[in-house]
């Protein structure tokens, strides 16, 4: 009846799990709770859970990555303090139990934290940005949202009922085949990563569609935000690439399931076919990740210099570059593997190509820089912080693709710290800039400056603690994922990183500071213009946080800073003459129902309770069909509405006290000083 | 009809001349769709051409596929593509019947299809050569079997289409759902060709 699932399911192996489980579900109960006693349900059902407007989708995306951000850090701190006192002692961690956090902590930081986190700013920011009054399919980012949460939800629900893997988030075979991973921990992993990963291929192609179908009249290719062109190359990127991790993934899932050979150590399996096929989706990845952070910080880099970027066909040249390029290197992820000296050589120095457009790019931020009159905005901080930061993780990424180095330092502590190098300034510092910049945007009052500074400040720091002694390490031979050692040289670098982590654990804790002071504060703090930072590109137009339209009328766009050219040449807010009907997607649970039923469909393959896997995948099909049969998916908002909307819009913007719009223009928009040119 | 054909007929309300227009973006949409899959098609096709010996001393495609059964399967399916088309060019003319019976007769083309591939599967199982034998099998049953499943959904979404062209007529919702599954019915065709060739030929020859 209920497959494997049995009461010793229950985390009854140690008191740290106990406890991991309590927490979960207490924090689960306790926001029920807080939901019913605020009588928020209807609310939050009509408004959010149903929506299928960008805007709250790419809120609901961010809040997501948020919760998944907490839980991933705490199996950081779990690592670093066990590798802190585990000095010829077993530490507090049991050997199985320290497997479970490493695998948990890469997986949930990559698919549940950075994809949400990034897929929430592009839906937040993208549409407003070409001009565009939502998404091509707007029910179908519901579902990717909704898939993506599922997924997640899997990861969480696994440190209540079973265990997670303790194969790593790469999951390797033959170790994560069922021959030495027998329980449900490997499948907890594979069906998050699979429902997951299947939402983001459905956001590449909502992306694509979006991008290449919804600009704003005059806005060709060439006239885009670089923030656009960044989410472009990353939706083509998870397209392309998440293909490759579902089929991977189905592979082990038949291994584990139905006893199939692709990956097993006999019957005609082949293990090295799985590394190859991961890292084809898996190098991609990376540049899923990065690319749209590198977008954010060409907007803000942009904005707070209040110039137009400097090398703007170069930097979208070098993103593109980056994405084709990215298909290109996945072989150096495992070097090591036996591939002939030749192989190894071709992998290696396509690796290193990949550094020139990236290279590329830190210059035109640097010009762009150069002479400018900078504002240190907190998003700049991270900006400046990325930029310093991330040279010193390519330098090492260079090292490491030199594949005679590669042997020595493969699977140290020095790749574990290159990687987190590349992928905290290189993406999360980013996604933070993004989550400052756009915060007005999304919610009509701006971020307090002075916690924001300081959580970077203790970010920035705690990073560096926590990780340059690492590459030390990985000198010195300290194997990755190791649960205890008896090597006491080691010992004084683990504390450092751990003295890092709290550092960092201090800076989430002013980033909640620095959201519930906002809050509080924010009648002071509302962007009444819509447009707080005198920006230049078109999201900037829209009121904070924007109508459901978007636009009442299109844009008409020029320039590539199309918004400051608006301004510039006075006709930014010019009212129209009249308003027309807009044609808008309605609400539905459809997007919510598939989702559950994706996670209910997942937890019953992973427990092998089969006749609810057959009921969960029938009920998702019957939704789906349904759906297809409503050719009544969208409804009218009349002219009158929406006149009504963009009055109140214009009498928000004749109170605002924006007056120095004029004055900025004068000095900008020049690529170099006169005395240079 | 084509989807520019569709264009030019959904924008009639000409308020914004910038409306983009729903159609196009899903036939685009669905085309992009179709390229993923193809790449995961794609990458069952490297796995079955690198573990197409890997069979651990059990049965070889030499000894197990049937050169008349997988000729039949394919006429099949070349057909059923043939017969989509006749029903197209009816949607095309209007003739809602023809284009009814045509759709039918697909779908008994693509029914006797996936019989044929489940009768090929069954009878492997049962002879002991079934995926858990061998890596050989393994990426053999997961790669015809996916395009099987493919098949499976392209009955159903027929199945669908029927339904809906009787309830709702030749709208042009239901008709550019149509042509999307025009697209996806000829897409399985080509993936079966690559089938035909890469599994089957070299397998018996």
């Amino acid at each position: 009846m209920l497959g494997r699932l049995t009461i010793d399911a229950l985390p009854l192996y140690s008191a740290i799990a106990f406890g991991g489980a309590l927490v979960t579900v207490g924090g689960a109960l306790a926001v029920v709770a807080g939901i019913t006693w605020f009588g928020l349900w209807r609310y939050l059902w009509n408004e959010w859970l149903t929506s299928v407007d960008h805007k709250r989708i790419g809120i609901m995306y961010v809040t997501l990555a948020m919760i998944m951000l907490m839980r991933g850090f705490v199996d950081a701190m779990m690592m670093r303090s066990q590798q802190a006192i585990a000095l010829n002692s077993d530490g507090y961690l049991p050997p199985e139990h320290f497997d479970q956090i490493f695998s948990s902590h890469g997986t949930i930081m990559i698919f549940f934290m950075a994809m949400p986190f990034l897929t929430g700013l592009i839906n937040i920011v993208v549409p407003q940005q070409i001009g565009a009054r939502d998404v091509a399919f707007p029910f179908m980012n519901a579902v990717s949202l909704w898939l993506t949460t599922a997924g997640a939800g899997l990861v969480m629900v696994s440190l209540v009922i079973g265990k997670f893997s303790t194969a790593g988030w790469t999951g390797y075979p033959p170790f994560s085949g069922s021959e030495y991973s027998p329980g449900v921990g490997v499948d907890y992993w594979l069906w998050a990563i699979l429902i997951g990963g299947i939402g983001s291929t459905l956001t590449g192609i909502n992306f694509i569609v979006t991008i290449f179908k919804q600009r704003a009249p005059g806005m060709t290719f060439m006239r885009m935000p670089l923030f656009t062109w960044t989410a472009l190359c990353t939706s083509v990127l998870m397209t392309f690439a998440f293909p490759a991790l579902t089929v991977v993934c189905a592979m082990l899932v038949l291994d584990r399931t139905l006893g199939m050979h692709f990956f097993t150590n006999g019957g005609g399996g082949n293990m090295m076919n799985y590394p190859n096929l991961f890292w084809l989706w898996g190098h991609p990845e990376v540049y899923i990740l990065i690319l749209p952070a590198f977008g954010v910080y060409s907007e803000v880099v942009a904005t707070f210099c209040g110039k137009r970027l400097f090398g703007y066909t170069s930097l979208v040249i070098a993103t593109a570059s980056i994405a084709i390029l990215s298909f290109t290197v996945w072989l150096h992820h495992f070097f090591t593997m036996g591939a002939s000296a030749n192989v190894n050589a071709f992998f290696g120095l396509a690796t290193m190509i990949i550094a020139v457009p990236t290279g590329v790019k830190v210059f035109d931020w640097l010009l762009t820089m150069f002479r400018g009159r900078i504002i240190f905005h907190t998003s700049m901080l991270w900006t400046l912080g990325f930029i310093v930061t991330f040279v010193i993780g390519g330098m090492t990424g260079v090292l490491l693709a030199l594949p005679p180095a590669d042997y020595l330092m493969h699977n140290t502590t020095f790749l574990v710290a290159h990687f987190h190098n590349m992928l905290i300034p290189g993406a999360l510092f980013g996604y933070f800039a993004g989550y400052m910049y756009w915060f007005p945007k999304a919610f009509g009052f701006t971020l307090n400056e002075r916690w924001g500074v300081r959580a970077f400040w203790f970010w920035l720091i705690g990073f560096y603690l926590a990780f340059m002694p690492l590459y030390a390490l990985g000198f010195m031979g300290m194997p990755r994922r190791l649960e205890h050692y008896n090597i006491a040289a080691w010992q004084p670098y683990l504390v450092v990183a751990a003295l890092g982590a709290l550092m960092i654990l201090v800076g989430i804790g002013f980033l909640v500071v620095q959201f519930i002071v906002s809050v509080q504060e924010r009648q002071q703090a509302l962007d009444l213009s819509g447009d707080p930072w005198n920006g230049r590109t078109l999201e900037w137009l829209t009121s904070s946080p924007p109508a459901p339209y978007n636009f009442a009328v299109l844009p008409e766009v020029r320039d590539i800073d199309a918004f400051h050219d608006m301004k510039a040449g006075g006709v930014a807010y010019r009212r129209p003459e009249r308003y027309h009907d807009i044609t808008m997607p309605r609400n539905t649970s459809a997007g919510l129902m598939l989702g559950v039923l994706a996670g209910l469909l997942g937890f019953a393959m992973i427990w092998y309770i089969w006749w609810m896997a057959i009921a969960s995948g029938l009920c998702m099909w019957a939704v789906i069909i349904a759906r297809v049969y409503d050719d009544d998916a969208e409804y009218v908002l009349p002219a009158s509405e929406i006149e009504e909307i963009e009055a109140q819009r214009y009498q928000a913007l004749a109170s605002s006290a924006r007056t120095q719009t004029a004055e900025e223009a004068t000095f900008s928009n020049q690529p170099l000083p006169e005395s240079l040119t | 009809m084509t989807a520019d054909a569709f264009v030019a007929a959904a924008g009639g309300n000409g308020d914004e001349p910038a409306t983009p227009d729903v159609y196009e973006q899903r036939a685009f949409g669905f085309w992009l769709y179709l390229m993923s899959d193809a790449i995961i098609f794609s990458l069952l096709f490297a796995t079955y051409a690198v573990m197409a010996r890997n069979n651990a001393g059990g049965p070889t495609g030499n000894t197990l596929f049937s050169l008349p059964n997988a000729f039949a399967e394919t006429m099949l399916l070349l057909f059923s593509s043939i017969t989509f088309g006749l029903a197209t060019l009816a949607m095309k003319s209007g003739e809602k019947e023809r284009m009814l019976s045509w759709l039918l007769v697909t779908f008994l083309l693509g029914l006797g299809f996936v019989g044929l591939e489940i009768r090929e599967f069954h009878g492997m199982v049962r002879a002991g050569a079934g995926p858990d034998r061998s890596g050989f099998l393994s990426a053999f049953f997961t790669l015809v079997g996916t395009h099987g499943l493919h098949v499976t959904f392209g009955l159903i979404w027929i199945l669908i289409m029927t339904s809906q062209v009787i309830i709702k007529g030749l709208t042009i919702p239901v008709a550019s759902r149509f042509l999307r599954l025009g697209l996806f019915w000829h897409f399985l065709d080509i993936i079966w060709i690559g089938i035909f060739s890469i599994v089957y030929l070299p397998g018996i020859l």
